[in-house]
């Protein structure tokens, strides 16, 4: 069922890494990014894994939650380890000769590489997902953005509009299957037919779908006036981010590991 | 009186389009400070439209509005009048805007530029009073309705209004859900002396106000305590509205001949009528 | 007549396997007779929707089986959607899944979606808008300017344009004002008079249930705690009122009068038969004295 998706979901708890600024976690989390593309190398992506399998069991998540979160991306990892697997030469002779398919041990060793590195990203995003409400996550993005209002871009804006959008998947994802249901009540075929048939049987699903959600914005437009609601101008926050040692000691930590694995690139031979 | 009166409407008249009949039409009204009115009337009788007045959300094309001396129309009154004058709408979905409640509960203060400690006291304060302090750090679409609409009440009330309008704010939840939303808004209005305009259509929930208003046609047609407003039970039934079935019954065995008092609308009362009657 | 509804050992767990696994319906065997007018009553998460799920195969039943007009619904999955013609089913807020540019249309969505021929069709909009009260000037109606209670209206007509032998309503009241609910209820009480269709109806009105069905079904922590006439039912009050439910507020009174110690029947759920019992009360005490 579509309720089933885990990407981007938030579990609550209160370890060192649920408690760090969402900013930093953001700041990390690009850095570990970076980190994946330059030190991809065998030892390297073996020490980011590492180091993620020890943040996430000092965060209290459950490593199989990686997994779940890998499902939706599966076919593209499958894709890219076949890709590198097929299409890579290399110097030395094929491992495997079949036809025109001709598997070299680079081949092997790439695919290998890249599957790890989607994992990782995935992984380690993910981290930052589960760790971080969705709304500290759009509060650190907007102040972390915040330089650009003085450029005139509408950074409130955009926080409230993401905002809200989380706060409306859930409601919307709930009334998409509540309308299938009253469809298929009325005999609707959502699963069967040519594609085309497919897409027409969609139509009895998302008129209903977009006039709610026009219904519901409209309400919601009323009720955050009711509630004073005027834009980001002369807003104060309930939660205010402050950057403590703590936060600090995370990041020197963090960066001194970032740095140790990329070094791994001068033992290694990088992709 | 007449300073003592929260809200005031004087001869308010209002249209959705020019060529459309009038929604609300010459409507004189007040509202008094601590009171519990209950407005009642059928669908398109223009109660919302009336109590989207109250905040400034609507304006009227005629008349005046007042909410504590303030007329509506001036603008630079505009948000003491929505700081006064809280609402609460009739799908707890639709108004709710943050990811979590506390968060949620929060968002008017944000808004109004209260310093983040006095935040914290506030919001903790009026999730007390709505009951739903022990969701605090819980999604909005975990709870269940009753639950989202005193959510709803606890953002509204952080606010610290003297009046809470509610806009059939339990007609989408289960007697449960209504039974303990209807119990948070007495405690408010009991104990702490925030006025309450509830919009229904439950003649039950009605019959614990003060007063009722009776809406048809953009016009207030009857006004009273609820004994007085419940007892023209053929006038309410050509409104196309309802009365407690305590209340039919009492009118009902009169009609019979028996000696049943007009003015019973509770269970309670009713009972003891008939007590008295059988014994 | 027979069963047009059986179930066996009807059982549905949601997330079987899983840690937060909840059983929404646990082992129900019962069954509807043809041509009743069933209320089904009982408190949020009483199991009460996922059981009306399973009449129109929204859900595949954990383990059980249900039978609509003696035959085995999942015996075939690919078959579910003759017993969705079957048994129609209105949802909550049904005037949500209005889609089409006007009302006609919307209404023939699914007796089209049964595949009938052109003429059929049309006359099955026709009778479905007459039973609804839906005029021919609001049949050439979008349906989105109509209003909540047309709507809804609009909406239980294209169920029962489908001509089910069994119409579900989960709460077709919700909502309306008195007058729209009382429209709403009576024509379905209507429509099931002239049709013989066989009626289920949810709902948290005691006063509706009372005054609508024949039977009521009263659900409780996933089981079937009730079944029995709305009379028999409701003479159960204290029972009810035990499971957080409600009972109507005559009831109520009624108990009140027992508890101080008056003579009266405990099975009064409705005003007229309240007037009557007390009356008959009066009569009696009257000769007494005489």
């Amino acid at each position: 069922m579509i309720r089933d998706i885990t990407i981007g979901q938030h579990f609550p708890g209160n370890s060192l890494v649920h408690r760090l600024d969402p900013r930093m976690k953001i700041i990390l989390t690009i850095g570990y990014i970076v980190l994946l593309f330059l030190a991809a190398n065998p030892a390297g992506l073996l020490l980011s894994g590492l180091l993620l399998v020890i943040l996430y069991r000092s965060s209290n998540i459950p490593l199989k939650l990686i997994g779940k979160s890998l499902k939706p991306i599966f076919p593209i990892i499958v894709f890219t380890v076949v890709l590198n697997l097929f299409f890579v030469t290399g110097q030395s002779q094929p491992l495997v000769e079949f036809g025109f398919i001709k598997i070299y041990s680079e081949g092997i060793r790439y695919a290998i590489l890249m599957g790890a590195r989607i994992v990782l990203l995935i992984a380690g995003t993910s981290l930052l997902t589960y760790t971080t409400s969705p709304i500290s996550l759009t509060d650190a993005i907007e102040r972390l953005l915040s330089p650009l209002a003085k450029l005139h871009c509408s950074v409130h804006e955009l926080a409230m509009v993401m905002t809200i959008a989380l706060r409306f998947i859930p409601t919307l994802i709930e009334e998409t299957d509540k309308i299938m249901n009253a469809q298929k009540a009325r005999g609707a075929q959502l699963d069967s037919g040519t594609l085309q048939q497919r897409m027409k049987a969609m139509v009895p699903i998302l008129i209903p779908l977009f006039v709610s959600a026009f219904r519901r914005a409209d309400e919601l437009a009323m009720a955050m006036e009711c509630r004073c609601y005027r834009g980001g101008e002369g807003r104060t926050r309930l939660k205010q981010l402050r950057l403590t040692s703590k936060d600090w000691i995370c990041f020197v930590v963090c960066v001194a590991a970032f740095a140790a694995i990329w070094l791994t690139n001068f033992a290694f031979q990088s992709l | 009186m007449e300073d003592k009166a929260k809200i005031q409407a004087k001869e308010i008249r209002f249209r959705y389009m020019q060529d459309m009949p009038p929604a609300v039409d010459g409507v004189n009204m007040q509202i008094k400070k601590g009171e519990f009115v209950a407005v009642l009337g059928a669908n398109g009788c223009g109660k919302s439209t009336l109590s989207k007045h109250f905040n400034a959300i609507l304006l009227p094309e005629s008349g005046t509005v007042t909410v504590e001396g303030m007329d509506t129309q001036q603008e630079e009154h505009l948000y003491d009048i929505r700081q006064k004058v809280g609402m609460v709408f009739q799908n707890p979905d639709n108004q709710i805007v943050a990811t979590v409640v506390e968060e949620d509960v929060a968002f008017a203060l944000e808004n109004l530029g209260v310093p983040p400690t006095e935040i914290r006291t506030r919001i903790d304060e009026a999730m007390e009073m709505a009951g739903i302090f022990k969701h605090k750090h819980k999604a909005p679409h975990k709870l269940s309705g009753g639950q989202k609409q005193r959510v709803a009440i606890a953002g509204v009330i952080a606010m610290r209004p003297d009046c809470l309008i509610l806009d059939e704010a339990t007609a989408m939840l289960d007697p449960i859900g209504r039974e303990k939303v209807m119990k948070t808004i007495r405690r408010l209005n009991k104990e702490f002396g925030i006025t309450v305009v509830s919009i229904t259509h439950y003649m039950e929930e009605a019959a614990q106000a003060d007063r009722i208003l009776v809406m048809n046609k953009g016009k207030v047609v009857l006004e009273g305590t609820p004994k007085e407003v419940f007892s023209q039970v053929d006038l309410l039934h050509s409104l196309r509205l309802d009365v407690p079935q305590a209340t039919e019954l009492a009118q009902q065995l009169r009609k019979a001949g028996l000696d049943m008092p007009e003015d019973c609308i509770t269970e309670e009362e009713c009972a003891q009528a008939l007590a008295k009657l059988l014994a | 007549m027979g069963a047009i509804i059986r179930a066996e050992h009807l059982t549905q767990i949601y997330g079987q396997g899983m840690p937060d696994a909840s059983t929404a319906i646990d082992d129900l065997s019962f069954e509807i007779e043809e041509g009743d007018f069933v209320g089904l009553i009982g408190s949020t998460g009483s199991g009460k929707s996922t059981l009306i799920n399973h009449f129109n195969g929204i859900l595949k039943p954990t383990s059980g089986k249900l039978y609509i007009d003696g035959q085995d619904m999942w015996a075939d999955p690919k078959q579910i959607r003759k017993f969705r013609f079957l048994v129609g089913l209105v949802f909550q807020y049904p005037e949500y899944q209005l889609f089409e540019e006007t009302v006609e249309k919307d209404i023939a969505y699914g007796p089209i979606n049964m595949g009938l021929s052109e003429q059929e069709i049309r006359e099955r909009v026709k009778q479905a808008a007459e039973l609804c009260e839906i005029d021919a000037e609001m049949l050439k109606k979008s349906p989105f300017d109509l209003s909540g209670g047309q709507k809804r209206r609009v909406a239980i007509a294209g169920v029962i344009a489908m001509r089910p032998r069994v119409l579900v309503l989960d709460e077709p009241a919700a909502g309306l004002d008195p007058e729209g609910r009382d429209n709403i209820l009576s024509q379905i009480k209507a429509y099931h008079k002239e049709t013989g269709t066989t009626v289920v109806l949810v709902s948290h009105s005691m006063e509706d249930i009372a005054k609508y069905a024949d039977k009521v079904i009263v659900m409780n922590q996933s089981k079937i705690k009730m079944y029995d006439t709305t009379e028999k039912v409701f003479a159960r009050a204290e029972e009810l009122l035990q499971m957080g439910l409600s009972v109507p507020q005559v009831t109520k009174i009624f108990l009140k009068l027992r508890e101080m110690g008056i003579n009266v029947p405990a099975n009064v759920y409705t005003i007229p038969y309240a007037v009557k019992t007390i009356l008959a009360h009066q009569a009696e005490k009257k000769g007494e004295i005489v």
